[in-house]
């Protein structure tokens, strides 16, 4: 490891950074849950009424819908994190 | 030219191009062996992630399990890709600014203990096991079909070649290699898909194709794909395709073992250690997953129109009318498939009433029992079909051209081979490298510790085939239990040692331990000591299981178990020394991530 050229460990931004990447995190997760676990199998008999292509949306969001919003969750954090790192000035140069 | 010599060319020119893409890439680069993903664009990085991930199960496996369960296997869908949010947002970015090249150094550092490691070392070993199982089973199907024997010889055949392949083994390390197999592989399973959406549909998107009208041979039919497809199978007494019919809590539970499990393979997680930087961990887990996808939004699709095109086989006059005839099946061109499958003991059918018919249907349902009592069934004439056969047959059914069917072989291969070489490829690694130069004999010799690496890797591929000769389950059913292995012991201990300071080295052994055998022993009460059939003690049901958990859903409660047990014995034991807080600090933040360093 690498550590000399190493901001202080615990100071104040550091400790922003970690918090809004922390809760960052949580809303991502959040919806990742959302749409698998709840659309694609528990919330699915609420969706029963809307309709598509001869069954009903949550049958498309566990086959197809929940894999399209996961890959958007993914760069979506990607591209704010990036934007964060340079924010707090802990990005890699 | 038959089919015949026609998969040969294919499977060759597939390997011919490996090879050669390997040697061509490795004389120039000797030195950056190790460090195969380094330099390499997030995209590529990403394709070749992706064609190291997506094994048998997901190639060969999968869309059969979905086509003949429907709605209740998506769970492999959303497992085996919610996994990568997990890994981008939760472990990927902070193990890259760590900057080791391997999962089991990264716990032996932060909870600073040798027994962390080697505890580690054996989380890996169990799961990695379990996968190679899987993975064989898979070869053996396509090595089966593709040489036209019985699954038996092609396992065997399949096995040799695999381990030439490992040994080879510098073909792994090539990124170059990886995207030249992710091409084969997507090719391969998208081609047929896109013309059996154009026949049965006539739409060339196959994702799209799934939720569209039904037209065969292009005229309208008013009904959709789904609804024409709950149709046939609720007639002929199978559970409706669309509706659920699993209990939640098994489904929730084996979702999240799998994504879970995702997130803690070592041989993917390693992929994120090498790219250039922090940010391009976050970018490449993303890319990878977009590369995923593509097959995966394709896998339902398949499933479901092989489950119709099979039926309507089965029932050429309808679901009402007469079944096909054992003459039709023995002289049609178009039943050819099934004469070629039936060598490797892999399809079977028998007319059990003597009536030159052979009737596909649900002998367990009520709903029929009349129907089949009327005409003089016998019970259900299909008896063999094979789940991890579909996606290979599944072009034969659709009578696709020669060529496809080539192609289709050659992309399961490449599927199969580039995983279980990887594979064994790890856990050769990880017993060379970290057990005995780590822990028994720290001073032995490069020359010994390859000597290590080889007899651990034909170790393994012994173990494999015989395990893999009676297997737990399905192909992707097999790999379905490593996930959940790996993830009661490796994720949680990955993301607790980068989130959470306190927990100490007693408490991520104590969790692991606990994790790993909680999880591993109730595997094997319900599928059989090492999966030895007949020696387990429950059975493998929602009703006869010990919990009312399926063995292929406790991973998640295993993954539970040990948060839990490690923060509890963290809590009671001395607090983690100010260094290993400070290593936490910086692999939070990504300012300083330099090169990975190799101390190999």
């Amino acid at each position: 490891m690498d550590q000399a050229n190493q901001t202080p460990a615990v100071d104040k931004e550091g400790r922003t950074y970690w918090k809004a990447n922390i809760r960052l995190i949580a809303w991502s997760l959040a919806i990742w849950a959302l749409v698998s676990f709840g659309f694609g199998i528990l919330l699915r008999p609420l969706l029963k009424g809307i309709e598509i292509g001869g069954t009903d949306l949550g049958f498309w969001f566990a086959q197809q819908g929940s894999i399209l919003v996961f890959l958007a969750l993914i760069f979506f954090y990607a591209w704010r994190m990036n934007k964060l790192d340079r924010f707090y000035g802990v990005d890699e140069e | 030219m038959d089919q015949f010599t026609l998969n040969l060319l294919f499977v060759g020119a597939s390997f011919a191009l490996y090879i050669g893409i390997a040697v061509w890439a490795r004389a120039g680069s000797t030195a950056e062996f190790y460090a195969a993903g380094r330099g390499v664009h997030p995209v590529t990085n990403g394709m070749a992630t992706a064609a190291d991930w997506m094994s048998a199960a997901s190639f060969i496996s999968m869309a059969g399990l979905i086509a003949f369960t429907g709605f209740d296997n998506s769970s492999f869908l959303m497992g085996w890709t919610g996994g990568y949010v997990l890994l981008a947002l939760l472990l990927a970015p902070y193990l890259r600014k760590f900057g080791k090249f391997t999962v089991s150094e990264f716990i032996g550092d932060r909870f600073y203990s040798p027994t962390a490691r080697l505890v580690a070392v054996i989380c890996l070993l169990v799961a990695s096991i379990t996968y190679v199982i899987g993975q064989m089973q898979g070869v053996g199907i396509a090595f089966g079909r593709f040489l036209e024997v019985d699954a038996f010889w092609g396992l065997l055949i399949g096995a040799c070649v695999v381990f030439a392949y490992a040994v080879f083994g510098g073909m792994k390390g090539v990124t170059y290699t990886q995207v030249a197999q992710y091409c084969v592989l997507i090719t391969a399973y998208t081609i047929p898909a896109i013309f059996i959406s154009l026949q049965l549909t006539g739409t060339p998107i196959p994702a799209l194709g799934l939720f569209s009208e039904y037209t065969p041979g292009g005229e309208p039919s008013g009904v959709y794909l789904l609804t024409k497809l709950d149709q046939i199978v609720t007639d002929l007494g199978f559970a409706s395709y669309t509706e659920a019919h699993r209990d939640n809590l098994n489904m929730v539970l084996f979702t999240l073992s799998l994504m879970i499990g995702t997130a803690g393979l070592p041989h993917v997680i390693m992929r994120f250690f090498t790219v250039p930087r922090v940010s391009d961990a976050r970018w490449s887990a993303g890319w990878t997953l977009v590369f995923i996808a593509l097959l995966y939004l394709t896998a339902p699709a398949v499933g479901a129109m092989a489950r119709l095109n099979i039926s309507e086989m089965m029932w050429p006059n309808g679901t009402e009318g007469a079944a096909v005839s054992v003459e039709t099946i023995e002289t049609d061109p178009r039943y050819n498939w099934m004469l070629t499958w039936q060598k490797t003991g892999l399809l079977d059918w028998e007319d059990k009433n003597g009536d030159g018919l052979i009737q596909y249907y649900n002998d367990g349902s009520e709903a029929l029992a009349a129907r089949a009592a009327e005409n003089g069934w016998e019970g259900n004439e299909l008896t063999n079909f094979n789940r991890d056969i579909l996606v290979l047959a599944n072009p034969e059914i659709a009578n696709l051209p020669g060529w496809v069917i080539g192609l289709v072989a050659a992309g399961g291969l490449a599927a199969a081979l580039s995983t279980a070489a990887g594979l064994l490829l790890a856990i050769s690694s990880a017993v060379s490298h970290d057990l005995v130069k780590g822990a028994i004999a720290p001073g032995i010799s490069e020359k010994g510790e390859l000597l290590a690496a080889r007899i651990s890797m034909a170790a393994a591929i012994v173990v494999a085939v015989i395990l893999g000769l009676n297997p737990p389950g399905f192909a992707a059913q097999t790999v379905a239990l490593a996930f959940g292995l790996a993830a009661a012991s490796i994720f949680p201990a990955l993301m607790m040692g980068i989130f959470s300071k306190r927990v100490n080295n007693v408490g991520a052994v104590s969790g692991m331990m606990a994790g790993l055998l909680f999880t591993l022993i109730y595997i094997f009460l319900h599928k059989g000591w090492f999966f030895i059939p007949g020696t387990n003690s429950f059975a493998d049901t929602v009703d006869g299981s010990l919990l009312g958990i399926q063995s292929t859903a406790i991973g998640a409660i295993g993954a539970l178990l040990n948060f839990a047990v490690a923060f509890g014995v963290s809590s009671m034991t001395a607090e983690t020394p100010q260094e290993i807080k400070d290593l936490v600090e910086s692999v939070r933040t990504p300012r300083g991530a330099g090169a990975a360093a190799a101390d190999h």
